[in-house]
């Protein structure tokens, strides 16, 4: 188990540090039980879940307000984030300066931080970079036709039963165990 | 005390984005101690050798099912209370597939990608303007969906609402499954173990 680990936390290529040996990470199901009861939480006191893509959608309204204030309260995306001219006071994107603190606490406490890439023995950094520039691209189009991602579709409508969320999950991981083989060479 | 906080008080606007942080905190630390700030730890589930997502995904779910059902079958919790996405089939299963393919192609999901850039993954800030690019590009260049989605959806389903059975049915049921899926990974990850990428150190 130990070994496992470390064969996860350093890449082929790549310089390890004597310093900081990684503790190993929690037991999956207590992680999952203890993000499940924050999942509860956030229902208990705001009668919504967690998001993460909406962050992300927040900043681009904030982006597309420096060029034309008019243009981000009248695109029919943007608007939707616009929140009369202060899209970065957005719920979600406070959320994921939540879940950046807390994973870098998690992370120098398990002494887990590495400025690094993370891709398998075959792949070049370049090749990683281009495919996690692309990859993000594709995903944030997905989350935004499917109206959530991970966390507002499968998490958060998951756990109300939501059909629109469970088909979700269904496609996701379809698509990506279909498109895993061709695309082994970057991890494996 | 009637549950949701939201539906019976009124928060300012600090005290929201405040608690926003804290349930923030908690979201984080979980991601992280599960091991999802790395790339590679979560596309470990498309090649089988280390089922963690899937674990970690599917308790979560189970554990707030059953706790709103709980907190709601003691009068504690109004299920009607709480916000429910409408459903567009066509919409969830189209996104699905796309976001799927950039899940495996890009390594992260968004909230993932959070938690890789605060310990240091470069691959994943690269993920993060890629997401970005992903956002800006779907209001400027394809707005139109917006209206397709909302025009085509078939509104606020439920297993429950849709089959008329009580959630508790369904909390069973996912109980039962999950148990079954943990001794099926733990099979599957025994099976697929040669596919771990060999150390190098």
């Amino acid at each position: 188990m130990t070994s496992t680990i470390a064969q996860e936390r350093f890449p082929a290529g790549q310089q390890v540090s004597m310093a900081a040996v990684a503790k190993p990470y929690w037991n999956p199901y207590v992680c999952g039980f203890l993000l499940g009861l924050v999942l509860l939480a956030t229902y208990a006191v705001t009668g919504r879940g967690l998001g993460a893509t909406g962050g992300y959608s927040a900043v681009a309204a904030q982006i597309a307000g420096l060029f034309s204030p008019e243009h981000a309260a009248a695109n029919a995306v943007h608007a939707k984030y616009w929140n009369d001219g202060a899209p970065l006071a957005s719920w979600t994107l406070f959320l994921a300066a939540g879940v950046f603190i807390g994973a870098l606490a998690s992370g120098l406490q398990g002494q887990r931080f590495r400025w690094s890439i993370e891709r398998g023995p075959q792949a070049s950094a370049e090749r990683r970079l281009a495919l996690a520039f692309a990859g993000g691209f594709i995903a944030a189009y997905g989350a935004k036709i499917a109206k959530g991602c991970t966390s507002g579709q499968a998490l958060t409508g998951g756990s109300i039963l939501n059909v629109g969320s469970l088909v979700f999950m269904v496609a996701v991981f379809a698509a990506a165990y279909g498109l895993a083989w061709f695309v082994r060479k970057e991890w494996l | 005390m009637m549950l949701p906080l939201a539906s019976s008080m009124e928060f300012s606007v600090v005290a929201d984005l405040m608690l926003a942080v804290v349930l923030g905190l908690g979201f984080g630390f979980c991601l992280e101690r599960a091991g999802f700030g790395s790339a590679r730890k979560l596309t470990a589930v498309f090649y089988l050798y280390d089922m963690a997502v899937v674990k970690v995904m599917f308790t979560a779910i189970v554990t707030a099912m059953a706790g709103l059902f709980v907190l709601s079958a003691t009068g504690i919790l109004d299920l009607g209370e709480l916000y429910v996405e409408p459903t567009n089939l066509a919409a969830q299963a189209l996104g699905g597939i796309v976001f799927g393919a950039g899940f495996i192609v890009g390594g992260y999901c968004p909230g993932t990608s959070i938690a890789a850039i605060a310990t240091g993954r470069k691959d994943a800030m690269v993920f993060a303007l890629g997401m970005l690019a992903g956002v800006y590009a779907y209001a400027e260049l394809t707005p139109g969906i917006e209206g397709w989605i909302k025009d085509t959806a078939q509104g606020a389903l439920t297993l429950p609402s849709v089959t008329g059975l009580s959630m508790g049915w369904f909390v069973l049921a996912f109980v039962a499954f999950l148990a079954f899926a943990a001794w099926g990974m733990s099979r599957l990850e025994t099976r697929f173990a040669g596919l771990r990428p060999a150390a190098t150190m």
